[in-house]
């Protein structure tokens, strides 16, 4: 498993390990059943608190993507990855039709939208 | 049957122009604590009290649950203090030799392997070492007797950051095991930004803060303003001015941003946040 830090984000280390997780598990790089670190082992490894780890852990639990055995730790959920990207979609499907409302109605061109869009997403990429 | 590996509560020890002033914090089991303040703030006092070293004048310590003058809390104590107290003309095998006399736990195969890994000699005087070298002695030996709570005061303080990071490395291998704690002081508080999971920030003789260090990092922010700007009492814990602007610590940042557009938020370092509380509270005495 990889998973990189920033700390220049402005986004907190918890919910950097976190959506880099879920983005592993969602492209299949993590698979069903497959074991995490252990919460004290991935702190040593990036040189974090363990109550850091600990809260991406519990919020990765909360969302269903993994599940931890007391004892013998955390695991993979063997959830249907197609359904939750489905769930994902429909969210973002109302945003961006907000967002078309929005453009339509204030004469921002499909063009400048598209590209907004595209600068979003690219930016994800050197974090996510 | 104790969730704290050391709870202190108000400690208080009078010298000629210092106090200690009911101090209290804890140090939970499984966590590592980090200890700042400034030099003077009274971090090895504390800890020279809690290890009983010094007779405090009034307050508990409660070590594993039970008192800290208790032998059997010795034995399962790792200390390191910032300067390396063997005698000179020892070697690493003198020293092994001594302390294996006196704790009983003693890990010879673990000491072996502390010394091989930080590449320290068996048979050279501990004279001949660097200050890096002499440390990592130091930690070997709090380790080698395999305790449940490692104590180390200013254990980084003067050392290049190559050997930081590798003591940082020990000190996270030590907490893999949920059993154990550490408790940290440093003025360095990079070091302690780092590992921490809690922050406890001392200022003359009184404790400051008690806090979860991500609650500090992720939370409090440093706002920065016009002078001509309001900014509402309640919204800031401390405030400085600076030549050209007014600066100020919110606990909240993106609530500050929020309320207050104009102004810049930035989140707040654990040395910004130690700087505003010992330098804000003088220029903030109105």
């Amino acid at each position: 498993m990889e998973i990189l830090i920033s700390n220049r984000s402005r986004k907190p280390i918890y919910e950097q390990i976190c959506q880099q997780i879920k983005g592993q598990i969602m492209d299949g790089t993590l698979t069903a059943g497959e074991a995490l670190p252990s919460m004290r082992a991935l702190a040593r490894d990036l040189h974090i608190s363990v109550i850091t780890v600990q809260r991406a852990y519990e919020d990765l639990t909360r969302d269903g993507f993994i599940e931890t055995v007391s004892g013998k730790g955390s695991f993979v959920s063997a959830q249907n990855r197609e359904f939750i990207q489905e769930e994902q979609l429909r969210i973002a499907e109302e945003l961006l039709q907000k967002a078309a409302e929005i453009g339509r109605a204030h004469g921002i061109s499909l063009e400048r939208l598209a590209g907004i869009l595209q600068l979003f997403y690219e930016e994800g990429d050197g974090h996510v | 049957m104790s969730e704290n590996s050391v709870v202190v509560r108000g400690l208080c020890k009078q010298f000629d122009g210092f106090a200690l002033d009911h101090v209290s914090f804890q140090v939970p089991k499984g966590r590592i604590v980090g200890f700042i303040g400034e030099n003077g703030a009274g971090k090895s006092t504390t800890i020279n009290l809690i290890l009983n070293e010094l007779k405090k004048d009034g307050g508990e310590i409660e070590i594993f649950g039970r008192d800290h003058t208790d032998a059997a809390v010795k034995r399962e104590t790792g200390v390191v203090f910032d300067q390396c107290s063997f005698p000179e003309v020892f070697t690493a095998r003198d020293v092994e030799r001594m302390l294996s006399g006196i704790y009983p736990s003693w890990d010879g195969k673990l000491y072996q392997a502390y010394l091989e890994r930080f590449g320290l000699p068996l048979q050279r005087a501990v004279k001949h070492f660097s200050k890096g070298m002499k440390m990592k002695l130091s930690i070997t030996c709090a380790l080698a007797h395999r305790p449940r709570l490692l104590i180390l005061d200013e254990a980084t303080a003067g050392l290049d950051p190559v050997i930081r990071d590798e003591i940082l490395d020990i000190l996270l291998d030590f907490m893999q095991d949920e059993e154990h704690a550490v408790f940290f002081s440093s003025h360095i508080t990079s070091d302690i930004q780092k590992i921490a999971d809690y922050v406890v920030l001392i200022h003359q003789g009184k404790i400051v803060f008690e806090e979860e260090k991500d609650v500090l990092l992720d939370r409090y922010g440093v706002l920065r303003c016009g002078k001509s700007m309001a900014v509402e009492p309640s919204d800031y814990i401390v405030r400085r001015e600076t030549g050209v602007s007014m600066e100020y610590l919110v606990k909240d940042r993106q609530a500050a941003e929020r309320k207050y557009p104009k102004a810049v938020a930035d989140s707040a370092s654990l040395e910004d946040i130690m700087l505003f509380y010992i330098k804000g509270d003088m220029s903030c005495g109105d």
